[in-house]
């Protein structure tokens, strides 16, 4: 057996230990309920093991090599030493005017680490507390939306998750802060963190997140990440996820959504960096009326890899939803995209609508794309593409012979091309910063400041391309 | 201004321009006539410096410069402008942000200093006014959406933001119905200096009545082979081409 087999047979095993000793402890504080249900994802977990490129789901994504790492298990559990809470903690402004709550290495930043109630009922707080302080909705809510049992990683994260956060948000509340949700990794422990995630968004509610997984330096980290969201009936919620994330990062991003009748969900994901990122989305449509938007953005380069996999069920009639990524892959970059739109014999009237394409700016990246529509209803209306090109050489010659350089022409229109995608951001100032993000993510000159999104340094010059109509 | 000489041109082993001399100086008009397929596009292009066209001999001087040693971004910088036959769409780039980089890039290479975003859209009021371009552009993309005759307006505008010292305009007439190709030529007109100079391709006289030229061309079979003066345009129009293929026949 060679080394590397041998480091992640061993991980498993280390995991499968410390799920069983952290069960036994935690018996009192977490209640019957979540500690029968980690006890089934443990076994669960333990006969399906890490998955492998023979699972079909898998086929495309090899985690081989980023399972075969050195990884510390117990890192996330360590408290922050008070320069390490200084250096986060500088960054105390953000430009986004979101209320900004960051999880470091797995620990709370002062201003998160409690429970925080707005006066309209709102809660935020981290899900360690959320357990015990909130066991009602925890029982009525957790694991209810991550259900796909054949999945390894789903049944590790539910057996192991330690922290991550919580959101509820009560009936017929417009909440008007915006939550940036900041999961940061800067450690040379080699974490290895499964992190769990629950939102709520009760009747009629509205509500509107930053999700964001970043990494600041190149050292390993295997973070997988799961968050379940209810969305009740006529709520709203906006999701944006951000993730910036070094070569050596592997991140499995999970969101499990239920929505009720007349609900709304828009999901935006925009991708600037990652050794490995894999995002699922799934959603079910479980009420009339209910409508999905989930896009989004990839720019991958380097050795980088990126996986993003949608599936959405229409289980009601009168749904509507959306599919649509956007991908640049430069260099040796890999990207998959997997739609899978799901429309249940009852579920008339759907309008689903899937659309990937991508600009492949090497011959040595490479591009999966697979949008696949199931359909068991006969009146509906479903549409599904995709697109592998590269960038229009007459559109390049014409901007050249207006004087402008390779590198900007080529600029142009990859910005063009992504500007679809950053254009749905709703937030004003979420949509300007995305922008420029993506913009020097472009032109290469992302800095080591930028690779974390809760940026307090100054921006630089400001890229030239737009010009601000309100400030002529 | 311009000099070409004994200029050679094929794409993909076919040999399209065989030897087409022409010189340009400042403050001159041409038109370049011609049957279909006789490379008149070809020459634009080439000028242009589009790499889909392989130059096997000959050479193109262009104040003093070796035209054939530049980057086509270079070209453009150094004055060449080219109006094309079919204006390229850019969905998602606009024309203000377009123009805006064009002519910061231009200005950097000549050593000036980059206008303020007030300065350059005064200057695009101006040069729209200039053209007699009403259409809204802040926000729309380059030509997505431009009507045939607003495409073609579209290159004489931008032509009169980047003041280019030499344009070749290929077939900026055609499709064009009379009220466009009179604000279209009005446009060319008002443009024109003592330092600088006019190419225009066309089929059709129609256009050399509003853009009259100082010279004449015709191209047969990838040459120059006859040039005169607006006289030659009007026989042309009379006459067609065959008597010219006659007179070549009656040469060889």
């Amino acid at each position: 057996m060679s080394k590397a087999n041998e480091i992640a047979i061993n991980l498993k095993q280390n995991l499968l230990s410390k799920i069983e000793t952290r069960i036994k402890v935690n018996a009192d504080n977490e209640g019957a309920y979540l500690s029968k249900m980690r006890k089934k994802a443990m076994e669960e977990f333990d006969k399906l093991g890490f998955p492998t490129i023979k699972l079909e789901s898998w086929r495309k994504t090899n985690l081989k090599t980023f399972l075969e790492r050195d990884y510390n298990i117990e890192a996330i559990n360590k408290p922050l030493n008070s320069k390490e809470a200084d250096t986060t903690l500088m960054c105390e402004s953000n430009k986004y005017d979101t209320d900004l709550y960051t999880q470091f290495n797995g620990q709370w930043m002062k201003g998160a680490e409690g429970v925080t109630t707005y006066e309209n009922g709102t809660i935020v707080c981290p899900m360690s507390i959320a357990i015990i302080a909130f066991p009602d909705l925890i029982e009525a809510h957790l694991g209810k939306y991550a259900t796909d049992s054949n999945n390894a990683l789903t049944a590790l994260n539910t057996a192991d998750f330690s922290e991550g956060y919580f959101v509820y948000v009560p009936d017929n509340i417009e909440h008007n802060r915006s939550l940036q949700m900041v999961n940061l990794i800067d450690s040379k422990d080699g974490i290895f963190a499964n992190m769990r995630n629950l939102v709520i968004v009760g009747k009629n509610s509205k509500l509107r997140m930053l999700h964001c997984d970043d990494s600041v330096s190149n050292n390993t980290s295997f973070i997988n990440n799961i968050t379940e969201i209810s969305i009740a009936d006529g709520a709203k919620l906006d999701f944006y996820k951000l993730q910036n994330k070094d070569n050596e990062s592997a991140v499995i991003s999970s969101t499990f959504v239920k929505q009720g009748a007349d609900s709304n969900f828009a999901s935006n994901t925009i991708i600037l960096n990652g050794g490995l990122v894999k995002n699922d989305t799934k959603v079910i449509l479980n009420g009339r009326g209910a409508n999905t938007d989930v896009i989004g953005l990839y720019l991958m380069d380097g050795h980088q890899f990126v996986d993003n996999h949608v599936h959405i069920t229409h289980a009601v009639s009168n749904c509507t939803s959306k599919q649509l990524f956007k991908g640049i892959v430069d260099e040796f970059a890999r990207s998959v995209f997997n739609g899978h739109t799901l429309v249940a014999k009852d579920a008339q009237q759907t309008i689903a609508y899937q659309n990937n394409n991508n600009i492949q700016l090497t011959k040595t990246s490479k591009i999966d794309t697979n949008p696949f529509l199931e359909i068991y209803a006969d009146d509906v209306k479903c549409s599904h593409g995709a697109t592998v090109g590269q960038l229009d050489t007459a559109a390049l010659f014409y901007i050249k012979q207006r004087g402008i350089c390779e590198r900007n022409a080529k600029m142009l229109l990859m910005l063009a091309f992504v500007g679809e995608v950053i254009d749905k951001i709703e937030l004003p100032n979420l949509r300007a910063s995305m922008a420029e993000l993506v913009g020097k993510r472009l032109k290469g000159e992302l800095s080591s400041c930028d690779q974390c999104s809760i940026t307090c340094a100054e921006p630089d010059k400001p890229i030239q391309f737009e010009i601000d109509m309100s400030k002529v | 201004m311009l000099e070409i000489k004994n200029l050679h041109v094929s794409v993909e082993g076919k040999e399209i321009l065989s030897g087409l001399d022409l010189t340009v100086n400042a403050g001159e008009v041409h038109a370049i006539m011609g049957p279909n397929g006789t490379g008149k596009s070809t020459l634009a292009s080439v000028i242009a410096g589009n790499d889909a066209y392989e130059v096997t001999s000959g050479e193109i001087i262009y104040q003093g410069k070796n035209l054939l040693d530049l980057s086509i971004e270079d070209r453009a910088r150094e004055g060449f402008f080219l109006g094309f036959q079919y204006p390229v769409e850019i969905p998602g780039v606009s024309m203000t942000n377009f123009m805006r980089t064009a002519i910061d890039e231009i200005r950097e290479y000549r050593g000036q200093k980059p206008l303020t975003a007030g300065e350059f859209l005064k200057y695009m009021k101006e040069k729209k006014e200039l053209v007699e371009m009403h259409a809204k552009l802040n926000n729309r993309s380059v030509n997505q959406g431009f009507s045939g005759g607003e495409k073609k307006k579209n290159e004489i505008f931008q032509m009169a933001m980047l003041e280019p010292t030499l344009s070749f305009l290929d077939e900026t007439d055609s499709g064009l119905d009379i009220d466009a190709l009179r604000i279209v030529a009005k446009g060319v007109t008002a443009l024109k200096s003592d330092k600088n100079a006019t190419v225009v391709i066309t089929h059709y006289q129609r256009l050399l009545d509003y853009i009259v030229p100082d010279f004449v061309h015709v191209m047969y079979d990838g040459k120059i082979v006859k040039t005169g003066d607006r006289a030659l345009a009007l026989e042309l129009e009379e006459k067609g081409y065959d008597w010219i293929k006659e007179e070549l026949e009656a040469k060889k």
